[in-house]
């Protein structure tokens, strides 16, 4: 069967947009995940990304400083400072400790979602 | 064809290297035989093994890179037989094969005088990675070691065996003096008093007639009758030429050993050659490493159709023994006659200088440097090329005395083909083109491009001024910039934020700075407001500037938790506060320990729980340690007066003054203090960014120490200082310092980089020479008057607590993937997950 996957995306009610300090981040929970959420304020923008940084597993993005590399949104973790982009997650610290997932985020009424893949969608 | 090369040490390497440079044609066969088990290595640096490298980190080249380039290298597999006639080796394994050239590069082994005992356990010779490793095998039951030969080598293995941490070391030289071949007798003098006092025992024109003990070494004695006890000797008083599968094909050899060979390290026989330390050119030895690259670059030019010859070496060196510096370049011994000779002497330093000039005073023939020899570079190029000698020329090696730092200012004179670096012949114009032809703008990318600075690294000093000065005459002279966020240093953007008077991370970007920040200069800035204003660093939305820890008032651990280091100045705490951080461990199930400066820290608190501990804990008195910012940590103390026997002022309470002055005070890096009540310095005051040491006058003030992976000793900043005169020098210091370091400076190293070092430094604190002192002092005063507890400003904000919280949509949750083991009765972290 030929199948193009169109990635289905089920969106959750995160939080409040005042929740999320000004160009920093929070950790979500959402069912047995952690997702770190970003307010980049200075850009008008919204990032979601996985909590955990993939280099020494530790639930810690969240945390971290977020800012800019030529003009491309990124996240230090506190741990390590490896920084990884916000757009499409790749470690961008030059050493390969590998990518993290990153998820679509809209803001309406002043609540925050974000949309998580459909795994069973992908798996058929 | 087929090339073989016998021996793999690093001349043998260099010519296989160097080959691979000149397009070999694709017939081109080699083939590598070495006796060691492991290929090539530094040799040069085999002392560095006891100082932590290991083998791998010495290594030339890994096994691969053989492999990559097409050759063949048999290991552990010495040529036994070269039969001439047919032209073929033959191995130890039993591997014949044929060759059309033989490049002989088999090096040379210690020479062990034939002295009797030399059998015995515990004697060793100094030569490879094996005899280092059967050193270290020995050396834990050893207690009195002993080095025979007092030349470069032997005082080599000396420092291995100060390394190894005998509690003795004796050097016993045949001759009358230390490293009679590379400096004369008053450098030598000055050498020797220098290891003196480094713990080194050092016995001249002593010839040792046995080595007594029974299976094992139990000491020497010595021709005339004196002997002492030695349970270590390692035998280094020379090599010889490994000639001896030269000797027997029947190659020319030298009377005392060495493969007779001409201008292109030909033997006897066209079509064998011999280069590094086997090989005797013009009845000479070479037993410098640049001399022997330089014969594998004659021989490999020669195999590719190219002329080129050897033509002798020039034998100044620059080695650190013992952590002396020792050079001698040029003629370093020319008498009277042939020139006129500049001495400098200090005998307090240690430091001895001599340099011979031409009778007509126009140029430098040579000189010896001891216990300082940062001038070697530019004294090297000066006599090497004829350079033009200042009027004075006692200046090359006093330095200007005028007080205006030149430093690299020499490089500009030197010209284009000025030899650089002597090991890799790497000249000036090609280190000048790698910066602006090659884009090489730091030293790693030089080194990668040019190999300028990979032999022994002497030049490395030159070629880091060589990069600068061509930076800078290309007009990309790379300004110390914050990031690509900010063009302007800390210190400019210190004095910017004052003087626009801004108060957040995002007016200062806005202002001063473009696009939208980063991990790097967030917590610069933000450390550059905390020191000017000293408002509340989570307030204005610095907050997200703040790097984590400072964010969360607490230091980030393993796993996510956090360390809780309540305020403990100078170390002096009551029973009940002792009983209250103890309660507070329990209630939270934290892991306590004691820290290195006289406080205690509470790991694995969850960051939810973090304002509920600082509400206990300031509730009984306690307030921010700040052991998470780049700010004061503490001032440790000891008992002083107030219980010692020996101790002269009362120590604690000064350091208590101390803490509680500069509590909270937020620095380009952390800043720790000690107190010590007298001059047995308990408090290890002289280790710390400033330390003050009771004198039976007042109080010694010591700046800029610190230990960490670079330790450096704090230097002694005034003496017999009454306490108010103490506090305002450490004022001035530190505004100083907060004003002008870069970000993550400590004040070691930047008063390491500050032009005129603690003299300067002391003319600004002590003699004002700025006219800041009154300003610095003021600006002081108006941070410890704004000091509040950051903590307190937390626990008693609602809104401020709401931050301290891992899920922000269910707070009251904490994170479940964090996990604790149990170890001696308490939790510490579960370990990296991966």
């Amino acid at each position: 069967m030929s199948a193009t996957i169109t990635e289905q995306y089920t969106w959750f009610a995160a939080c409040s947009t005042a929740d999320v300090p000004s160009n920093g981040g929070v950790c979500i929970k959402y069912k047995d995940q952690q997702i770190a959420l970003f307010h980049f304020t200075r850009r008008n923008e919204w990032y979601a990304t996985q909590n955990m940084c993939p280099h020494r597993m530790q639930m810690a993005l969240s945390r971290g400083l977020i800012g800019t590399a030529g003009g491309e949104p990124k996240v230090a973790c506190p741990f390590h400072k490896k920084t990884f982009s916000l757009v499409d997650g790749r470690c961008m610290s030059g050493d390969d400790c590998g990518a993290i997932e990153t998820y679509p985020v809209r803001v309406e009424n002043g609540k925050v979602f974000i949309g998580v893949p459909d795994r069973e969608t992908e798996l058929f | 064809m087929n090339i073989i090369v016998v021996g793999n040490g690093m001349v043998g390497f260099k010519f296989c290297e160097k080959l691979l440079q000149k397009n070999l044609a694709p017939s081109v066969k080699i083939t590598v035989f070495g006796e060691e088990i492991r290929p090539a290595y530094d040799r040069v640096h085999l002392s560095s093994f006891f100082e932590g490298k290991t083998a791998e980190d010495l290594s030339m080249a890994p096994r691969s890179w053989y492999e990559d380039n097409g050759i063949t290298l048999h290991l552990s597999d010495p040529i036994q037989a070269i039969d001439r006639v047919e032209k073929t080796v033959t191995s130890h394994r039993g591997i014949t094969l044929p060759y059309n050239y033989l490049v002989l590069a088999t090096g040379s082994a210690a020479f062990v005088p034939p002295i009797p005992g030399m059998d015995k356990q515990g004697v060793f010779i100094y030569r490879t990675v094996e005899d280092l490793e059967l050193m270290q095998h020995w050396a834990p039951r050893a207690r009195k070691g002993a080095v025979i030969g007092g030349g470069l080598l032997g005082l080599e293995a000396a420092k291995a065996l100060l390394d190894l941490g005998l509690s003795t070391t004796h050097v016993i030289e045949f001759a009358p003096r230390l490293m009679p071949r590379q400096i004369d007798e008053a450098g030598s003098q000055m050498l020797q008093s220098k290891l003196e006092a480094l713990g080194l025992q050092v016995h001249l024109s002593k010839n040792t007639a046995a080595i007594t003990g029974g299976d094992a070494i139990s000491g020497l004695s010595f021709a005339d009758g004196s002997a002492i006890d030695a349970d270590m000797l390692v035998v280094s008083a020379g090599i010889k030429p490994r000639d001896e599968l030269a000797k027997q094909c029947g190659l020319e050899v030298g009377p005392r050993g060495g493969i007779v060979v001409n201008n292109n390290m030909q033997t006897s026989d066209p079509s064998i050659f011999a280069i590094g330390e086997c090989a005797l050119h013009g009845s000479m030895i070479y037993g410098l490493v640049a001399p022997g690259y330089e014969m594998a670059e004659v021989v490999a030019t020669q195999l590719v159709g190219g002329a080129k010859e050897f033509t002798g070496f020039d034998m100044s060196t620059k080695l650190k023994l013992v952590g002396t510096d020792v050079a001698s370049f040029g003629d370093p011994f020319i008498g009277p006659k042939e020139a006129r000779t500049i001495i400098f002497e200090d005998t307090v330093k240690g430091i001895y200088k001599r340099i011979n000039v031409s009778n007509d005073g126009k140029l430098l023939l040579g000189g010896i440097l001891v216990g300082d020899a940062s001038a070697y570079n530019m004294l090297l190029q000066t006599a090497k090329n004829g350079l033009a000698l200042p009027p004075n020329p006692e200046d090359l090696i006093l330095g200007n005395r005028s007080g205006a730092a030149q430093e690299g200012a020499g490089v500009s004179a030197l010209p284009d083909d000025a030899l650089i670096c002597s090991c890799e012949s790497i000249s000036k114009a090609q280190i000048c083109n790698a910066v602006s032809e090659g884009g090489c703008e730091n030293l790693d990318a030089i080194k990668k491009c040019t190999k300028a600075g990979t032999g022994c690294g002497g030049c490395i000093p030159m070629v880091k001024d060589l990069m600068l000065h061509t930076m800078k005459q290309g007009g990309k002279y790379v300004r110390n910039v914050l990031c690509e966020h900010f063009q302007y240093s800390r210190q400019e953007l210190f004095d910017l934020i004052k003087l626009k008077n801004l108060v957040t991370y995002n007016e200062t970007l806005d202002h001063l700075g473009a696009g939208d920040g980063c991990e790097v200069c967030k917590p610069a800035v933000a450390s550059i407001l905390a020191s000017l204003w000293n408002d509340l660093i989570l307030d204005k939305g610095n907050d997200t500037a703040q790097d984590s820890n400072d964010r969360f008032l607490a230091n980030i651990q393993k796993g996510g938790t956090y360390s809780v280091v309540p305020r403990i100045p100078g170390g002096e705490i009551t029973p009940e506060k002792l009983i209250t951080i103890g309660q507070v461990a329990q209630k939270y199930a934290l892991y306590t320990k004691i820290t290195g400066g006289q406080r205690i820290d509470l790991f694995g608190a969850h960051l939810g729980d973090l304002p509920a501990i600082w509400e206990e804990l300031i509730a009984a008195g306690f307030e921010s340690g700040h052991a998470y910012g780049k700010s004061l940590r503490t001032v440790k103390s000891c008992v002083g007066s107030t219980w010692c026997r020996f101790g002269l002022h009362d120590s604690v309470s000064f350091a208590i003054q101390i803490e509680e002055r500069y509590r909270g005070l937020r620095a380009p890096h952390k800043l720790k203090s000690a107190v010590s009540g007298c001059i047995r310095e308990c408090a290890e005051a002289q280790s710390k960014d400033f330390g003050i040491i009771a004198t039976d006058k007042g109080w010694n003030l010591y700046v800029c120490g610190n230990g960490g992976s670079k330790p450096q000793h704090a230097k002694l900043l005034a003496t017999d200082l009454s306490s108010e005169t103490c506090i305002k020098y450490i004022d001035r210091f530190l505004m100083f310092y907060i004003k002008t370091a870069d970000p993550l400076t400590r004040t070691a190293t930047w008063l390491n980089k500050l032009d005129g070092g603690i003299d300067y430094l002391r003319n600004v604190v002590v003699n004002d020479s700025l006219g800041m002192a009154e300003q610095f002092e003021a600006e002081m005063q108006g941070l410890v008057d704004n000091y509040t507890c950051e903590w307190k400003a937390v626990v008693e904000s609602p809104q401020l607590r709401k931050r301290f919280t891992h899920f922000i949509n269910a707070p009251e949750e904490k994170d479940p993937t964090v996990q604790f083991e149990t170890m001696r009765g308490q939790r510490k972290a579960a370990d990296w997950n991966s």
